[in-house]
């Protein structure tokens, strides 16, 4: 019985290994973050939020956006484009599926709430919270009806089809009168409340209380997707990932979950449109180009596919750099390109590696084995039965 | 979506079918589609045979594309073409176009060539995955876009023409113009050049080797480090005719990221009629090419044609996963 498993956990082990052959201070950060104990890890994750949800409030020299940005907006848009790179983690870091078109589900998010709340659109006006899972719903349909005829290619033919569908969308809101092309949208709703001046509490000059809003989606959302992760369907994601054909052989019935990744990305992106949407107040068909998708999938690849904090880190770098340095927002894209060139070739695996870890708790079970006296290199952990 | 459609359709039907337009414009729109499907073909040769060797989508192929259409409209300026039709001869016209086209052929395999050298060689000796090479070309293309946005900022460049208006011949009312009848037998006859080149010569034998197995044939005695290179470099060689070409279509067409939309639809061809093969790319591109032009004028707006494009490619798909006429490269039989 031992045998074929020694063999399991020297491979696992070889992996870990490798995962963490390049050394960097991130590894190492890495490394410190696991050999923590549960409990430890909350505290520390909690701390950090508390420091992110005061973030705009403090306004800190030199990082501050100021004089040329104002930061609690900054703040917003780098959690919108945070929120918008988790989502799109799912899809590329965990499933390995290159979506090149996730700017079209963004834009869905943000039409739907446009149509729902703005005074311009002929439809049944709703309460803005109440577009929040409407476009979680209906970018859910988008992203179902791309991948079900999609989601059997081959890897590369599916990033140009994704990316065609993000095209598609955005021509035809140019194209469909309903969606009023460059015209837009005026006053998208916002969430309800007025302070005691009487004027709206989000406003859409005010950051602070979108941020907030925005960061506990955040939270939120990574509470649900660190489940995900470690159910079968996240155990799914990474075994398609990284062989489909050997995970089918398994008895992974990868397409089903292929369609998921693709369908909960999707709706993650809704959600982060429609945040945009309502934080800017107007939304019009220019903002949703193909540049801004490959921004999205720099951010998730700068904090490294498959990990979630790098998602979030990555996307709100890729908001806050154009912002801080206005001087170089003219040259985001050379920078950005530049950067991912350089991380390709230097660090592929971002600046915080995905975590290879196709056994959920291996690194509790390894420490849980290696404190053990007198015991055995630790054998792999069995996999729960899925 | 289905409300979204009915207030659409209430408001007014934004999605009209003109047949009768179509038959009107039935030819000229074929010519027309045929010219853009022989560019698309020409640029969409140097994705298909990179992919064919290396199993890489080369984003920046694009980029390899516009500055190829940047070295012609230098050229030509600087040989003193402008915005009205040069007062030449035909005989000099045609020795400018030459120039230029040279002129573009070498800028491009330039960058084709340092494209290969800088990003995918050390990517290739790290035996790095498929997902980092793309998101590499993608970065490659980001680079190579705003270097030309920063040199010359975001206004197209001023217009060249390069011939006046020649009708050569008309076919039942339609009349054929000499550019048009020069962009679409100058691309055919390249195409039909690669594809001798690659089912005949020495190179081409390297070519097919090292898509159907690099292994083994770098242990045959093929040299795989030239063999890429050399497919980087006529890729190259070719989007700077297609540049040419397009420069000729659209006089004032070239600015930074000019380059990108027409290099996604003409991976779409590519992927349309299989990537890795020759005949496919052409295939894809003219049928790209006419589609997108019936659609745009089925459709009554030039917005519809790449939605038709793409909505046609993922038709394609479904019903054949591997393009119309399968992609590989390897499996070409001299």
């Amino acid at each position: 019985m031992t045998t074929p498993m020694e063999g399991a956990g020297a491979a696992q082990a070889h992996l870990d290994e490798q995962s963490e052959a390049k050394p960097s201070r991130f590894a190492g950060l890495t490394r410190w973050w696991d050999g923590l104990h549960r409990w430890q890890q909350w505290a520390v994750l909690a701390v950090a939020a508390v420091l992110v949800y005061l973030l705009p409030v403090l306004n800190p020299p030199l990082i501050t956006s100021e004089p040329s940005n104002d930061f609690p907006i900054t703040c917003v848009t780098m959690a919108i484009y945070a929120l918008a790179a988790l989502g799109l983690n799912v899809v590329v870091g965990q499933a390995g599926l290159l979506d090149l078109g996730y700017i079209g589900f963004f834009a869905v998010g943000a039409y739907v709430t446009a149509l729902w709340t703005s005074q311009d659109s002929s439809f049944v006006h709703i309460p803005y919270l109440w577009t929040l899972p409407l476009a979680m719903i209906v970018t859910v349909f988008f992203g179902i009806i791309l991948g079900l005829p999609t989601l059997r290619l081959r890897g590369d033919y599916l990033a140009i089809v994704t990316l065609g569908f993000g095209e598609i969308i955005r021509l035809l809101a140019t194209i469909i009168p309903a969606l009023k092309g460059q015209t837009g949208f005026q006053n998208v709703g916002a969430p309800p409340g007025t302070d005691s001046d009487g004027n709206p509490i989000f406003a859409n000059n005010k950051g602070v209380p979108w941020y907030w809003l925005t960061v506990t989606i955040i939270i939120i959302v990574m509470l649900l997707l660190g489940n995900l992760e470690r159910s079968r369907a996240g155990r799914a994601w990474v075994a398609t990932r990284e062989d489909e054909d050997a995970a089918e052989i398994m008895g992974v019935p990868t397409f089903k979950f292929k369609l998921w990744a693709f369908a909960i990305g999707a709706a993650i992106g809704g959600l982060s449109g429609a945040l945009f949407g309502g934080l800017n107040g107007f939304v019009n068909n220019q903002k949703f180009d193909v540049q801004t998708s490959m921004l999205f999938l720099a951010a998730v690849v700068l904090g490294g596919a498959g990990n979630k904090f790098g998602a979030v880190i990555g996307g709100a770098l890729i908001a806050y750099i154009p912002l801080r340095f206005t001087g170089i927002a003219e040259y985001k894209y050379l920078i950005f390109g530049a950067i991912l060139v350089l991380l390709m070739i230097f660090r592929s695996q971002g600046l915080l590696g995905a975590r290879n870890h196709l056994l959920t708790y291996a690194s509790r079970a390894r420490r849980w084995l290696s404190d053990r006296p007198g015991s055995t290199p630790a054998p792999a952990t069995k996999e729960s039965g899925s | 979506m289905h409300t979204l459609l009915a207030a659409a359709a209430a408001d007014e039907s934004w999605i009209t079918l003109d047949w009768s337009a179509l038959a009107q414009d039935f030819w000229p729109s074929t010519i027309d589609g045929l010219t853009f499907g022989s560019i698309y073909a020409l640029v969409a040769l140097g994705y298909t045979l990179v992919y064919g060797v290396l199993n890489l989508m080369n984003f920046a192929h694009s980029e390899v594309f516009i500055t190829g259409a940047y070295a012609v409209v230098f050229t030509l300026s600087g040989l003193g073409f402008g915005a009205s039709p040069p007062n030449l001869s035909w005989a000099a016209i045609a020795l400018n176009l030459v120039l230029a086209c040279a002129a573009a052929m070498a800028a491009a395999a330039g960058v084709a060539f340092l494209l290969e050298r800088i990003a995918y060689r050390p990517l290739r000796r790290r035996n790095a995955p498929r997902l980092v090479f793309l998101i590499t070309a993608i970065g490659m293309s980001f680079v190579i876009q705003n270097i030309f946005f920063a040199w010359r900022g975001a206004t197209a460049e001023p217009a060249v023409i390069m011939m006046p208006t020649k009708p050569v011949f008309d076919i039942g009312g339609t009349i054929i113009y000499l550019d048009t009848l020069i962009i679409v037998i100058a691309a055919v006859a390249m195409m039909v050049g690669v594809d001798q080149l690659i089912r005949r010569t020495r190179l081409g034998r390297g070519i097919r080797a090292v898509a159907q197995d690099p292994d083994t044939a770098t242990l045959m005695g093929v040299n795989k480090e030239r063999i890429i290179v050399s497919t980087f470099v006529i890729g190259g060689v070719l989007a700077g005719a297609a540049a040419l070409f397009y420069v000729m279509k659209v006089p004032s067409g070239v600015v930074f990221n000019g380059g990108f939309i027409l290099g996604i639809k003409a991976f779409t061809a590519a992927v349309l009629g299989g990537i890795g093969n020759v005949r496919g790319a052409l295939l894809g591109g003219l049928l790209l090419g006419v589609i997108g032009n019936y659609g745009q004028v089925l459709l009554g707006s030039s917005q519809w044609t790449d939605v038709v494009a793409f909505v046609v490619l993922v038709l394609v798909l479904m019903v054949r996963p591997e393009g119309i006429l399968g992609s590989n490269l390897a499996k070409v039989r001299a």
